[in-house]
C-alpha cells in the first residue's frame, strides 16, 4: 500500500493526466496505485498491492491515448508515463467494466446468500458499483463438484472462481512453495494442487484471505458467520514475537476469524496458518473459568478472594521461610506489556524477589538480548547482508521468512547462514555454512579470523563468499537459538563476538513466545529493571517508585528448576506466569525433579494443563484478545492489543491479578487501569521515554511504535493512517460499508479508554537510569570428546507442535505430524535401518525407542528431533518429546543410536 | 490468368518426393544462399531482407526486415522460428516442414547471421509428426554438412538450432505465449507494452520471431537480390505467397502465387488453381486469410491478393488461408464453428476471452438447432464487442493478445450479411440446411 505522505520527498516525480488533472506519480508506479493515491479508484480483481502484477481480469481497463487514439489499457500492468493522458470515466471504460463483470457472472454461481463471502465479496461489491444490472444469459453455467479440499485447511469451489490467480501467486511469489497452480486450458482452468504435492504450506491462509470470491474458504470459517455480523478489531498477534498486524472478528464474543492487515514494516498483509487459525484455543469450552485451590489433594473451585488469599499466604510463608528470593516468578512472555510490568513491579518490588524468568530456558541470555543494538525488519530486509544465527525462521516466526525471501528475490539482500542443518532459508542464502550442534561459536570465529583456512568439509568459494559478504557496511544478525540442546551461551558467546568485530552490526533476536521482548524489556528477567535497566543502575530510581527493589540477582528460570531439584531447596513458592514448563523447558527431568519438591505453586493460565495438576492455587487469567494494552515484538515495536471478547467466567487480565495479589501481600501497586499501567511505564523507563498513549494513539502509529522513540524513522504525527483495502483483503473494510463499526482502520483515540491520571507522581527534573550498558561476556562451554560412534542431538523447533494453540484448535491439532528422529542416509545405512524403523536413542543417563527417517539436509552424526512434538513409534505408545532426552548439565546432548 | 510464369520461391522443391533431403536440397541450389551470406557483413545482409519489402507471413504481415532493425541491443539475443500452425483451414506451413525443412534451416541461420543472434529456436506445432521427424533429420544432415553448429562453412560464424515440439494449444502460436511455452511454463501470452519479443523476449532477452515461410523466402532473397524479389508483386506486397485454398472448391491445396497479380477469383476459380466451385453452387461468402479475418463475399471476387488492397477491403490477408463457402453452406454453423474453435482454444489467462468466446459458442449453439431468440442477434454482437470494443477493423481488444478480437470476426461478418439466414433459424426452429 502506498504512503500518501512519501510523494514529495523524492525527485523521481512525474506528471500525468487523469481523468482532465494534472496528477503527481513516482516514476515506475503502476498506473492504478497512483490513481489510487488521487483519489480515483479503478475496480480491480487479480491485481494485489503486495504481489506482481499480471493483468489478466481486464477489470481495470482505461483508456490511455496514444500515437493511435485512445486504447484499452490494464491499468495495473502499466507504468505511469510522463504526459501520459488517462480517462478512467469514458463510455468506453464503462462499457469495458461492465463487459468484463458480465463475462465473469456467467459462468459464477450466483449463490451468494449461501456464500461466506457474500457481503464482504468483491465481485459482488463491484458488479453493484460498475456491472451490469440484471444478467442477459440464459445457458446453463459451468459445473463443478463443490466444494473439493486442496489441503487440510482449505476448500476450493471451482464454479465460483474468477482465475484471478491470486492464489497461485501469491503460493510461488511471496510464499515460495508453488504447491497450487493452474491445471487445465480455458474453459477447463481451475486451481489444483499437485497429486504427489500436497498444499502444506504455512501460508495457505492467505490464498484464502485474497480470493476476491468465495472460491477459497478455510475450513474453521466455514459456515460460523455471515460478514454483517462480525464485529472487529484491530490487534497484533501474539502467537510469535514478530507481531503481525490483525483483524480480530468476532461473532456472540465467540473468535471466528483472523486476517493480516498490511501494516508496512511487518506483516504487510500476510500472517501465518498458526496465527490465522490458533484463535479457536480462545473459543475453547474448556478454558479456566473459575480460581481453584487444592484441598485435600484436589482441585477446588472457590471464590477470587479465597484463592488470592492462599496464594498470598503461601508467598508470604516462602518468604518468610527463604527470605525474598525464596519466591520465584517463571513466565511472563504472554502478557501484555502491562501485565509484565504489575507483575514485575508485585515480584520485585513488594516481594523483593529477583527470580523472575519471562524464558524457559529455551531463549537466550536476557541482557545479551537487551543489550545488543537492535535492528528493524526493514532494516534486516534492506539490508546487504543478514547473517542467520537461529534456528529455521519459517519455523519459529514464519512471516519473517516471507520478509527476508522477498528481501532477497526481489530486493538485493544476501543471506549468510550459519546452522547445523539445512533449514528453509538454505535455498536462499548465498553461503549456507555448517557447524556441528555446541560449535557455533567456534564457527563464527574462524570466520571472522581472515587468516583461518577454510574448515574441513566447506567450499573455498562459499566459505570465501560468506567472509565477504559479513564485511559488508550493512549488516543485520537474526539471533536465535539454532538448537536447544546446547547451551544457551554457546550463541551468546557467537553473537558477542560477532557484535565485537563488526560494530555497525545490529541484532533481530528470534525467541519463542509472543511478547517475550516486551517482557524482558519490562523487567521479567534476573539482574533487569523496566526499561532495559540493570537491577544495579536502577535499584535507587525504582527505589523511589516501588516499595522495594531487590538486593541482588536472581535466579533465570533453568536456576530456579536446578535449585528446587537440589536436596536443600532455597526456595518455597514459585508462580508459573502463563508458563508451562512441562511443555517448553528442554530438560524435562529437570521439570519433573522440580516440582517433586514440596514448592508451593501458583499457576495463572487460561488452560488446564501440567501446570494446573500440579499447583496449589489456580488462577484463571483473561487469553489473547480478551484484554487490552500493548505488545513489543522482535525489533522492539509496541503495537496497540485490541480487546474483542469478554474474557470467560471469572476470568480476569493479568495485570488485575498481580494488582488484587498485592493487596492481599499487604501491599497497593497503585494500578488501576491499562492506561495508568502505560502512563507509569512511560514516565519511569528510559526505554518508553516518549512514548505516551497519545503518541500510541496517532494514526501515523498504527502500526506501532519503535522503542526507544529515537530509533524511530518515521515522524508519527505527519504520517497519515493506513487505509484499508478491501480488494486487496476482503472482509477488513467491505463490512465497514454496510455501515457498522468498524475501528481496524485507524488507531482509537487513545483518550477514550485510557486514563491519564498518572500512578506515580513523577518530578520531570529527575534523571531517569540510563539503558544496559555492559552485556556480561559469555564464554562458550567447552565440548567434551565425542567419539565417532555418537551423534550430536539437535532440538529445533516447529510451528506446528503440541503446544496449547495448537491442541486445542482443532483445525490445527490434525496437522501436527509424530515426530520422527532425523538421521542422515548414510548413518542410517550404517545402521542398517531404513524410513520408520525404530531405534534406540541412548545418552548418558536415559534412553528411549523411537522411529527414524533419513534427512539428506543434516550432517552425518548428527540427529535431530523438533521440540514438543510427540515422539512417534515409542513401544508403549507413552508420550515422550525430545525434552525427556535433553541433558542441560551437558553443553551439547549427545546420543547413541542402536538398534533395539 | 496463367500462372505459370510465376517463379517458385518457396514451394519450388515441393513437388519431388525426396525434397526433404539434403541431396535434393544440395542438387537445387540448397546452402548457396547461406554460403553467399556468409561472404557478405551482417548488415548487408538486413539490407538486402529489407529491400525485398519481405512481409510476415505468419498473420500480421509486419515487414520481417523492420522487425529486425528493432530488436534491442544485447550480447545474448535470439530468434525463434514460429511453426505452430495450428488455425483450421491454414495449412501452408505444414507443407514447408515437411517437404523443404533444408530451406527452413538455411533461412534461418542466414537471418540468425545478419542478426548476429545467440541461439536458434525452432518452435514446431506438435501434432506435426512427420514435419518433426523430417525436421529434425534435415537439421541433423545439415550439422553434419556443416551449415549449422561451430564454424559453419569456415566462416568463423556459429550458431545453434533447436528444434522444440508444441503440445497442441492454438495459442502459442501467438508469438509471446510461444515464448512462454519455450521457457516450460504454461502458454499464456505477455501483455504488449511492454514485452515486445524485440525489446523483451525469450528468458527476458531480445528475440526476433518469424513465421516458417517467411524465412523460407531468405535464401532466394540473398541468391537473387532484395530486389528480384521486391519487383515481383505491386507496392508494399512483394514476392510470392503461399495460399492455403480450402472449403466448398474443386481442388483445395497450397498455391504460390505472386503477390498483388493474382484476384480471389483467379485462386479459386483458375483451373490450375482452385478449379472453381462444384457444378451448381454459388459463392456465398469466403474467408479472405483465416478464420480470425472478417469474411469476404462476391462482390470481392475480383480484390487483388494483396496486402494493401485487402485491407482496405476491410479484412487481412493474414496466414494466407482462403476459405470457400457456397449456397449449402450454413453461416450460422460456420459461425458457431469457428466460435467454438477459439472457445476451445482460448488459453484462459483473461476474462473476456475465457468466458465471452464460451458465451457466443453456446448462444451459437442455440441458434443453430432451433433454440434461438431474435434479441439473440443483438446479444451476439454486443458480447462481441465487449470483446473487441466498437467491432472496427483493425479490432480494438479487452483482450491480452489478438485471439481475443479474433472471435467477433465470423459473427459480425455472417449477421450483418446474412442476417436472415439467422432469422430463419429462429423461425423455423431448425437448421434451414439439415
Amino acid at each position: 500500500m502506498s504512503d500518501p505522505t512519501s510523494v514529495g520527498d523524492t525527485a523521481d516525480e512525474l506528471t500525468f493526466s487523469l481523468d482532465g488533472r494534472s496528477v503527481v506519480a513516482h516514476k515506475g508506479e503502476k498506473l492504478i496505485a497512483a490513481a489510487e493515491r488521487a483519489g480515483v479508484f479503478i475496480p480491480r480483481f487479480c491485481y494485489h498491492p503486495r504481489m506482481k502484477p499480471v493483468g489478466v481480469c481486464r477489470m481495470c481497463l482505461v483508456e490511455v491515448d496514444g500515437p493511435r487514439g485512445p486504447s484499452l489499457m490494464p491499468s495495473c500492468f502499466i507504468d505511469v508515463q510522463p504526459d501520459m493522458v488517462v480517462v478512467t470515466e469514458s463510455d468506453t471504460v464503462k462499457k469495458a467494466q461492465d463487459g468484463v463483470l458480465e463475462f465473469l457472472l456467467i459462468n459464477h454461481p450466483l449463490d451468494c446468500p449461501v456464500c461466506d463471502k457474500g457481503g464482504e465479496c468483491p465481485l459482488q461489491d463491484q458488479t453493484l458499483a460498475y456491472g451490469p444490472g440484471e444478467s442477459r444469459f440464459i445457458e446453463e453455467k459451468r459445473h463443478f463438484e463443490k466444494p473439493i479440499p486442496i489441503s487440510e485447511l482449505v476448500m476450493l469451489d471451482r464454479e465460483r472462481c474468477i482465475q484471478c490467480s491470486r492464489c497461485t501467486r501469491f503460493a510461488d511469489e511471496v510464499a515460495g512453495e508453488a504447491q497450487i497452480d493452474f491445471v487445465g486450458r480455458g474453459p477447463h482452468i481451475e486451481v489444483a494442487p499437485f497429486p504427489e504435492l500436497p498444499f502444506t504450506s504455512y501460508f495457505s491462509g492467505n490464498t484464502v484471505q485474497i480470493c476476491p470470491v468465495g472460491a477459497l474458504t478455510a475450513t474453521p470459517y466455514r459456515f460460523t458467520a455471515r460478514p454483517w455480523d462480525l464485529d472487529q478489531v484491530e490487534s497484533t498477534c501474539t502467537t510469535c514475537s514478530l507481531g503481525c498486524r490483525v483483524a480480530v472478528q468476532s461473532s456472540s464474543n465467540r473468535l471466528t476469524r483472523m486476517l493480516g492487515i498490511d501494516a508496512d514494516p511487518v506483516n504487510q498483509g500476510w500472517m501465518c496458518d498458526k496465527g490465522r487459525f490458533a484463535f479457536e484455543a480462545v473459543n475453547d469450552p474448556g478454558r479456566l473459568t473459575r480460581p481453584l485451590v487444592r484441598k485435600n489433594g484436589g482441585l477446588v473451585e472457590v471464590s477470587w478472594y479465597e484463592a488470592l488469599e492462599a496464594a498470598a499466604a503461601g508467598l508470604r510463608k516462602a518468604r518468610t521461610d527463604h527470605g525474598p528470593a525464596g519466591v520465584g516468578v517463571i513466565g511472563g512472555a504472554r502478557l501484555t506489556n502491562e501485565a509484565a510490568y504489575a507483575w514485575t513491579k508485585l515480584a520485585k518490588g513488594v516481594i523483593g524477589t529477583d527470580s523472575v524468568d519471562a524464558q524457559l530456558g529455551d531463549g537466550l541470555p536476557a541482557e545479551l538480548v537487551v543489550g545488543l543494538p537492535r535492528a528493524t525488519i526493514d532494516e534486516a530486509v534492506n539490508a546487504d547482508t543478514v547473517i542467520l544465527l537461529t534456528g529455521d525462521v519459517r519455523e519459529e516466526v514464519p512471516v519473517l521468512f516471507l520478509r527476508l525471501r522477498a528481501g532477497v528475490r526481489y530486493g538485493s539482500l544476501n543471506v549468510v547462514e550459519l546452522s547445523p542443518g539445512d533449514t528453509s532459508m538454505t535455498g536462499l542464502a548465498a553461503a549456507s555454512l555448517r557447524y556441528a550442534p555446541g560449535e557455533a561459536d567456534e564457527l563464527v570465529r574462524i570466520l571472522l579470523d581472515v587468516k583461518a583456512p577454510t574448515p574441513n568439509g566447506m567450499h573455498p568459494d562459499e566459505f570465501a563468499d560468506a567472509r565477504r559478504l559479513i564485511g559488508s557496511p550493512r549488516v543485520v544478525v537474526v539471533l536465535g537459538r539454532g538448537s536447544r540442546s546446547e547451551d544457551e551461551t554457546i550463541m551468546a558467546a557467537a553473537a558477542q563476538r560477532i557484535a565485537a568485530a563488526l560494530p555497525g552490526a545490529t541484532f533481530l533476536p528470534v525467541l519463542p513466545r509472543g511478547n517475550v521482548m516486551g517482557a524482558l524489556d519490562l523487567g521479567m528477567a534476573p539482574g533487569l529493571l523496566p526499561g532495559r535497566v540493570a537491577l544495579d543502575d536502577g535499584a535507587e530510581w525504582f527505589g523511589r517508585w516501588w516499595d522495594q527493589v531487590p538486593a541482588g540477582r536472581g535466579r533465570t528460570t533453568m536456576e530456579q528448576l536446578a535449585d528446587l531439584a537440589s536436596p536443600e531447596p532455597s526456595m518455597g513458592a514459585v508462580v508459573l506466569l502463563g508458563a508451562d514448563p512441562w511443555a517448553d523447558v528442554p530438560d524435562r527431568r529437570l521439570v519433573e525433579r522440580a516440582f517433586d519438591s514440596p514448592v508451593f505453586v501458583v499457576a495463572v493460565g487460561t488452560q488446564i494443563d501440567s501446570t494446573t495438576e500440579r499447583a496449589d492455587v489456580v488462577l484463571p487469567a483473561a487469553s489473547v484478545h480478551e484484554r487490552s494494552g500493548t505488545t513489543t515484538n522482535m525489533e522492539g515495536r509496541i503495537s496497540r492489543l485490541g480487546q474483542k471478547l469478554v474474557p470467560p467466567g471469572q476470568a480476569w487480565a493479568d495485570w488485575m491479578i498481580a494488582a488484587e495479589l498485592a493487596v492481599h501481600l499487604g501491599s497497593d501497586l497503585a494500578l488501576e487501569s491499562v492506561g495508568a499501567i502505560w502512563d507509569e511505564i512511560e514516565r519511569l523507563t528510559p526505554l518508553h521515554s516518549g512514548i505516551t498513549s497519545a503518541v500510541l494513539g496517532q494514526p501515523g502509529a498504527a502500526d506501532g511504535v519503535v522503542a526507544p522513540l529515537s530509533a524511530a524513522k518515521v515522524s508519527l504525527f505527519r504520517r497519515r493512517g493506513r487505509q484499508m483495502d478491501p480488494v486487496a483483503i476482503p472482509g477488513v473494510e467491505s463490512t465497514n460499508r454496510q455501515g457498522l463499526d468498524f475501528r481496524a482502520g485507524w488507531a482509537e483515540d487513545p483518550t477514550s479508554g485510557w486514563t491519564g491520571r498518572p500512578a506515580v507522581p513523577v518530578n520531570p527534573t529527575e534523571e531517569r537510569p540510563s539503558m544496559l550498558r555492559k552485556i556480561p561476556a559469555y564464554v562458550a562451554p567447552v565440548i567434551g570428546r565425542v567419539d565417532s560412534y555418537s551423534h550430536r542431538l539437535m532440538a529445533t523447533r516447529c510451528l506446528y507442535d503440541n503446544g496449547a494453540a495448537m491442541a486445542k484448535s482443532p483445525a490445527l491439532d490434525a496437522l501436527v505430524e509424530p515426530a520422527t528422529l532425523a538421521v542422515h542416509p548414510h548413518d542410517l545405512d550404517d545402521l542398517g535401518l531404513s524410513a520408520g524403523d525404530r531405534v534406540r536413542v541412548k545418552t548418558a543417563s536415559t534412553s528411549m525407542v523411537m522411529a527414524v527417517r533419513p534427512d539428506p539436509g543434516l550432517p552425518t552424526r548428527v540427529v535431530a528431533l523438533p521440540m514438543n512434538v510427540m515422539l512417534d513409534g515409542v513401544p508403549d505408545g507413552s508420550r515422550h518429546d525430545v525434552a525427556d532426552l535433553i541433558d542441560v548439565t551437558v553443553p551439547v546432548t549427545v546420543v547413541r543410536l542402536e538398534t533395539p | 490468368m496463367t500462372t505459370m510464369a510465376v517463379p517458385r520461391i518457396v514451394s519450388a522443391r515441393v513437388h519431388h518426393d525426396d525434397s526433404h533431403t539434403l541431396d535434393r536440397y544440395l542438387a537445387t541450389r540448397g546452402y548457396e544462399g547461406l554460403k553467399k551470406a556468409l561472404a557478405m557483413t551482417p548488415e548487408a545482409v538486413a539490407r538486402e531482407v529489407d529491400e525485398a519489402n519481405l512481409l510476415g507471413r505468419g498473420g500480421a504481415g509486419f515487414p520481417a526486415g523492420r522487425k529486425w532493425s528493432m530488436m534491442r541491443k544485447n550480447p545474448t539475443t535470439y530468434l525463434v522460428i514460429n511453426g505452430d500452425e495450428s488455425e483450421p483451414a491454414t495449412f501452408k506451413d505444414h507443407l514447408l516442414v515437411e517437404n523443404d525443412p533444408h530451406q527452413i534451416i538455411e533461412g534461418a541461420v542466414i537471418a540468425a547471421y545478419a542478426l548476429q543472434v545467440s541461439q536458434i529456436f525452432i518452435y514446431l506445432r506438435g501434432e506435426f509428426a512427420l514435419g518433426l521427424e523430417r525436421l529434425q533429420s534435415a537439421l541433423n544432415e545439415a550439422y553434419a554438412y556443416g551449415a549449422v553448429g561451430h564454424d559453419i562453412f569456415s566462416s568463423g560464424f556459429s550458431i545453434d538450432v533447436v528444434v522444440h515440439p508444441g503440445a497442441g494449444a492454438y495459442v502459442c502460436g501467438e508469438e509471446t505465449a510461444l515464448l512462454e511455452s519455450l521457457e516450460g511454463k504454461r502458454g499464456f501470452p505477455r501483455i504488449k507494452p511492454p514485452n515486445f519479443p524485440a525489446a523483451v523476449g525469450i528468458y527476458g532477452e531480445p528475440t526476433i520471431v518469424n513465421n516458417v515461410e517467411t524465412l523460407s523466402n531468405v535464401p532466394w532473397i540473398i541468391l537473387n537480390g532484395g530486389a528480384a524479389f521486391a519487383a515481383l508483386g505491386e507496392g508494399s506486397s512483394t514476392g510470392t505467397r503461399l495460399f492455403a485454398l480450402a472449403g466448398r472448391v474443386r481442388n483445395p491445396g497450397v498455391y504460390e502465387l505472386e503477390m498483388v497479380k493474382n484476384t480471389f477469383s483467379d485462386l479459386i476459380n483458375d483451373p490450375a488453381l482452385g478449379g472453381g466451385l462444384f457444378p451448381g453452387r454459388e459463392l456465398k461468402a469466403f474467408i479472405p486469410g483465416g478464420v480470425s479475418a472478417p469474411w469476404f463475399f462476391p462482390e470481392h471476387l475480383d480484390l487483388p491478393l494483396g496486402q494493401e488492397q485487402v485491407d482496405a477491403a476491410g479484412s487481412m490477408l493474414g496466414s494466407g488461408s482462403v476459405v470457400v463457402m457456397d449456397d449449402q453452406t450454413c453461416v450460422v454453423r460456420a459461425s458457431w464453428r469457428i466460435t467454438r474453435f477459439f472457445h476451445r482454444e482460448s488459453c484462459g489467462q483473461c476474462t473476456p476471452c475465457r468466458e465471452g468466446s464460451g458465451w457466443l459458442e453456446k448462444i451459437l449453439e442455440r441458434i443453430e438447432i432451433g433454440q434461438g431468440r431474435r434479441e439473440d442477434l443483438d446479444l451476439l454482437l454486443d458480447a462481441c464487442d465487449n470483446i473487441s470494443p466498437g467491432l472496427t477493423w483493425p479490432p480494438q481488444q479487452t483482450t491480452i493478445c489478438v485471439l481475443g478480437p479474433s472471435i467477433p470476426s465470423s459473427i459480425t461478418s455472417a449477421i450483418s450479411r446474412f442476417r436472415d439466414d439467422f432469422l430463419a433459424h429462429i423461425t423455423l426452429g431448425r437448421c434451414p440446411h439439415v
